[in-house]
């Protein structure tokens, strides 16, 4: 087979689509007035900024001034857990979270729990879904914040976010949802899920990197996060990323007008590529549910093997994937994601995400599962492991 | 590739000596599946105490691979004691250096060795300086090998973005 390059790492991030860059680069040139600034290249600034923020509500069902743009989806969930624990904080301390939610999140829960709050961490089903029941029985007098993940970054699986939200409403608790990976790929709509916070990032949906935005609903008080100027209705301090936002505003408006076909497509393209990999490869499995979940996930266990290596060898056929083994980690632990819904650690060092996008062919996937099929053999008959001798 | 140098990604993508020895003189396993890197050493070893000859089966990721390639290569053709005497570093100085995260898989190299002279030492009665002190069953949760299975989130979570 003739070598290829294969993108398959679209949760990770996107290539900036042409149109994208072609709106984006007026704005680092002949148009790269300050916003703030009153006079015409200033004030054309800030009409693109407004047009890209009614572009990036529309896609969320939000208005325009409900939206806040950031430096990233990171700093929007930093804002919206740790703004929204400061903020009702005489009411109580406790905030609810779940085990498989991203770093932006576990890692703003921690410092919280620095802070002298409480966060509890929910299990998920073997399926990767928190549970209604789960999260009742968590809820508590003093509980403030709930943030749960509308899709998760390694499995795909969709959260029931408007029950959860109902649950929360109810009584009086604040709602977030991490929609990063989301956003782009399902139909996500502030209005139907009742959240009250909601986190979205540029560079998942074929805009750049470095930009990202908290949905704000109306009438919630959250306190400023970043201090200085006036900007972003003086919540977000700091003179825009002009370029990135009006990158993010196209992004939001091509990924709207394109959402059912591509997710169609996608889901299309998975289906395909696990029934390929299930054909040529055995001793697999597929982790997380394949219902209600992101149309472009696919997250397999190659059995006996290691993840790492099979990234290495990919690599050099020119197929480029995420692992959750361990040793591609910085911290060399496996992942967390896949160690809640039950999968053994063992089993954790061999899986791969595959995650497929807008540039993905049938072609691509067909050059990949050969690839898998001559990576797995290899590293099998290397492997101290087999399924003769077991794990 | 930057992670890796030319020669660590060309032993993972060629590497020598895979494989069982059938009636080894001594064979060892270090680390586990859990762990993530688990490498199984076989030798056969002749009457002037020489290793004649080294396979190794390893579940691990591409450094642990491409150190266990170069560790049965380094210890064939020497003797007992020489062997014993190969230290970590020197099988990181013949892999031309590994990135500081991977460089536990050249620890496990390095006591899978022990482990299968060991075996020999066990099965031949013959006893070595280089072995002294050293126990293959010791757990390995306690070593540098870097395996800690106990997740405390959200302290330790991993970097799939």
């Amino acid at each position: 087979m003739e070598k290829r390059q294969v993108y398959l790492d679209y949760a990770a991030t996107t290539p900036v689509k042409k149109e994208v860059l072609d709106a984006m680069l007026p704005y680092f040139t002949e148009n790269f007035g300050n916003p703030s600034s009153l006079y015409t290249v200033g004030q054309n600034a800030k009409n693109a900024i407004a047009e890209a923020r009614e572009r990036v509500a529309a896609l969320i069902h939000a208005q325009p001034q409900e939206i806040f743009f950031t430096g990233s989806g990171t700093e929007a969930d930093n804002w919206a857990v740790i703004g929204g624990a400061l903020w009702k904080q005489e009411k109580g301390r406790h905030i609810i979270t779940t085990a498989i939610e991203h770093h932006a999140l576990l890692h703003s829960g921690a410092y919280l729990e620095k802070q002298g709050f409480e966060v509890t961490y929910l299990p998920v089903n073997a399926e990767g879904f928190v549970e209604a029941e789960t999260l009742k029985s968590a809820i508590r007098e003093d509980t403030i914040l709930i943030s749960v993940m509308l899709a998760n970054n390694e499995i795909g699986t969709i959260q029931p976010i408007a029950e959860i939200a109902a649950l929360a409403k109810e009584r009086g608790i604040l709602m977030h949802t991490d929609a990063v990976q989301a956003l782009g790929n399902i139909p996500v709509d502030v209005q139907a899920l009742g959240v009250d916070l909601l986190s979205v990032s540029a560079h998942k949906i074929y805009g750049p990197k470095g930009v990202g935005a908290l949905y704000i609903r109306k009438g919630v008080r959250l306190p400023a996060y970043i201090h200085g100027g006036g900007q972003e209705a003086n919540r977000r301090a700091g003179t825009e990323n002009l370029p990135g936002i009006v990158g993010f505003g196209k992004a939001a408006e091509l990924a709207g007008a394109g959402l059912s076909e591509h997710a169609a497509r996608l889901q299309g393209l998975r289906d395909y590529f696990l029934d390929q990999v299930a054909k040529e490869i055995s001793d697999i499995r597929v982790n997380g549910s394949l219902e209600h979940r992101l149309p472009g996930n696919a997250n397999v266990t190659f059995k006996y093997i290691e993840g790492e290596a099979i990234l290495l060898l990919l690599d050099l056929a020119g197929v480029e994937v995420s692992t959750g083994s361990a040793c591609s980690s910085a911290s060399l632990s496996p992942s967390h994601v896949l160690e809640a819904i039950g999968v053994p650690v063992e089993e954790i060092h061999g899986s791969v995400r595959f995650s497929f996008g807008d540039f993905t062919t049938k072609e691509d996937l067909d050059y990949t599962v050969e690839a898998l099929k001559e990576t797995v053999a290899k590293l099998r008959a290397i492997s101290s492991v087999s399924k003769d001798s077991g794990f | 590739m930057a992670l890796y140098n030319d020669k660590v990604i060309d032993l993972l993508t060629n590497p020598h000596n895979v494989g069982d020895i059938e009636n080894p003189d001594g064979e060892g396993t270090y680390g586990s599946p859990v762990c993530g890197d688990m490498m199984k050493i076989s030798i056969k070893v002749d009457g002037n105490d020489v290793i004649t000859d080294a396979k190794f089966r390893t579940f691990g990721c591409g450094s642990a691979i491409a150190s266990s390639s170069i560790a049965t290569d380094m210890i064939i053709g020497k003797t007992i004691e020489e062997a014993l005497k190969i230290t970590n570093k020197d099988v990181l100085d013949e892999l031309g250096g590994l990135p500081a995260i991977k460089i536990h898989c050249s620890v496990l190299a390095d006591h899978a060795i022990k482990s299968a002279i060991y075996d020999y030492a066990q099965k031949t009665g013959k006893a070595y300086k280089g072995l002294e002190g050293f126990d293959p069953n010791a757990d390995d949760e306690d070593t540098d090998h870097g395996c800690d299975m106990e997740m405390h989130l959200p302290d330790k979570l991993s970097d799939i973005k």
